[in-house]
């Protein structure tokens, strides 16, 4: 009778306050039947990768609003990298210019939701790639 | 699976959050990790922190674990929040509250959803408190879901448990109801600096009095103040819960009443030891777990073995009134 279930880490970096697109999606994707842990505003990288760790989940979700996240993203990157967790995928929410997402896209971000994305395509994704990193581990 | 092990016994985090995940889901080489660490467990203090939602026990804890870390001692916390009962999903959001505890190698914060158990904790915490044990903590505090009157399973998991209270919540006849307050050991009353504090201060110190054997009890009868002796016989070996004022997000321990709540835990623990009750109380709770898990793997097991669709026949012939839920039950157990 094994219970599992998905845990993603809602975590809003940067200094902007405005946590309310990381509020709704951390209940939508609570109604989707995951485990959220959300941490709050104002994360510093070194706290979402110590959070991430300790937690154990299977995806970090961020949430930017403020345009900084060609700085976060790739810092994020590196510091959960030097803590083993190369293997948990990013996903990331806000207000993100197209040019942007290729260099994302190549520091491991496997989904970018902007403005508007419903939170159905959202937990779609994280479940395709928690599916597709288990089929990896067990081939 | 030995690799994670060994990893937990050296200090490796990854180890340890990654056994944990396997622990709580119930994968395979969770067994036998258990048995492998179970030696190695019994050393670390449980305190178990409870309450009503709202009255602050995450703040409390991050203040606690802040103090426990300042006297040089290592802490492990276990967050529980409840899991929805419709989509099985969960926000668990108590590390909101412990930001003070961010970059701390001391530290080690896992939160957990309760995934259908009722009594205020998780059904794998009890486990996830010995692999924490194992992993070398000094303290291991465990924050229940935001619980009402009944959810008091975390007494026996916790050494000591510690009830947060905080000012307004109901009135003295709350505090004489059974359930919640009955299994404190220590008594909360967060929020202090709040209007009303010291009435609820008041009103539980009086329910203690009342409760316990202590000398006399001061009571209130037509205005008059009067002393009323109660039972005296036990009242030394018997311990009188302290309530302890605290404002957990005051700067220092010494202004947050957090130092005093710690002072408070360390004489429940050195009365523990003194009055010899911590050996017995550990056998009760082994029986305890052991009769919970024989159930669990009895249930477990009967379901597996009954035919295909005899639990939807049965269901619809209770629906149809052909038998009664009791005539059913005996109807599953004789088909298995």
């Amino acid at each position: 009778m094994a219970q599992q279930a998905i845990r993603v880490l809602i975590a809003k970096p940067g200094l902007d306050g405005h946590d309310r697109g990381a509020k709704v999606i951390a209940r939508a994707l609570r109604d989707a039947g995951f485990e959220v842990i959300y941490t709050g505003l104002r994360q510093t990288p070194e706290m979402i990768a110590e959070a991430a760790l300790q937690e154990d989940v299977d995806v970090v979700g961020l949430s930017i609003l403020s345009g900084a996240h060609m700085a976060l993203v790739p810092r994020i990157r590196e510091v959960m990298n030097a803590a083993e967790l190369e293997d948990v995928p990013i996903i990331l929410g806000g207000i993100i210019p197209d040019e942007d997402k290729p260099r994302l896209h190549e520091l491991g971000v496997s989904g970018i939701f902007g403005p508007g994305t419903s939170t159905e395509t959202i937990a779609t994704h994280i479940r395709q790639i928690v599916q597709e990193r288990d089929e990896r581990a067990s081939s | 699976m030995s690799s994670l092990v060994d990893g937990v016994r050296a200090g490796s985090r990854r180890s340890l959050a990654k056994l944990l995940t396997i622990i709580e889901n119930e994968r395979e080489g969770a067994r036998e990790a258990l048995a492998a660490l179970f030696p190695h467990t019994g050393r670390a203090w449980i305190l178990g922190v409870t309450g009503a939602p709202g009255t602050g026990k995450s703040s409390l804890v991050n203040a606690l674990a802040k103090a426990y870390r300042a006297r040089g001692q290592t802490v492990a916390i276990i967050a529980v929040d409840p899991t929805s009962p419709f989509t099985g999903g969960a926000i668990l959001g108590d590390r909101i509250r412990m930001r003070d505890l961010a970059g701390d190698p001391g530290v080690f914060i896992r939160s957990m959803a309760t995934r259908g158990s009722l009594g205020g904790l998780a059904r794998a915490t009890r486990e996830v408190i010995r692999v924490l044990d194992a992993a070398g903590f000094d303290r291991i505090v465990v924050e229940t879901v935001g619980a009402g009157q009944s959810e008091v399973e975390i007494v026996r998991a916790a050494h000591t448990t510690v009830v947060v209270e905080a000012p307004g919540l109901g009135d003295d006849v709350q505090a004489i109801k059974a359930g919640i307050l009955e299994i404190a050991d220590v008594l909360v009353v967060n929020k202090a600096d709040r209007p009303g504090a010291q009435n609820t201060i008041r009103a539980l110190k009086a329910m203690l009095e009342l409760g316990h054997p202590t000398r006399t009890a001061r009571v209130n009868h037509h205005g008059q103040r009067m002393q009323v002796d109660t039972p005296v016989a036990e009242a030394d070996s018997i311990w009188l819960p302290p309530v302890i004022q605290t404002v957990a997000t005051a700067e220092s321990a010494e202004e947050s009443g957090v130092a005093a709540l710690i002072d408070a835990i360390d004489a429940h623990r050195d009365h523990l030891h003194t009055a010899g009750t911590l050996e017995p109380q550990e056998r009760e709770r082994i029986m305890i777990e052991l009769r919970d898990r024989l159930q669990h793997e009895l249930m477990t097991r009967l379901l597996g073995s009954l035919p295909d669709g005899l639990l939807t026949e049965t269901v619809r012939r209770v629906q149809a009134r052909e038998l009664d839920p009791r005539q059913a039950v005996a109807w599953i157990l004789d088909a298995s």
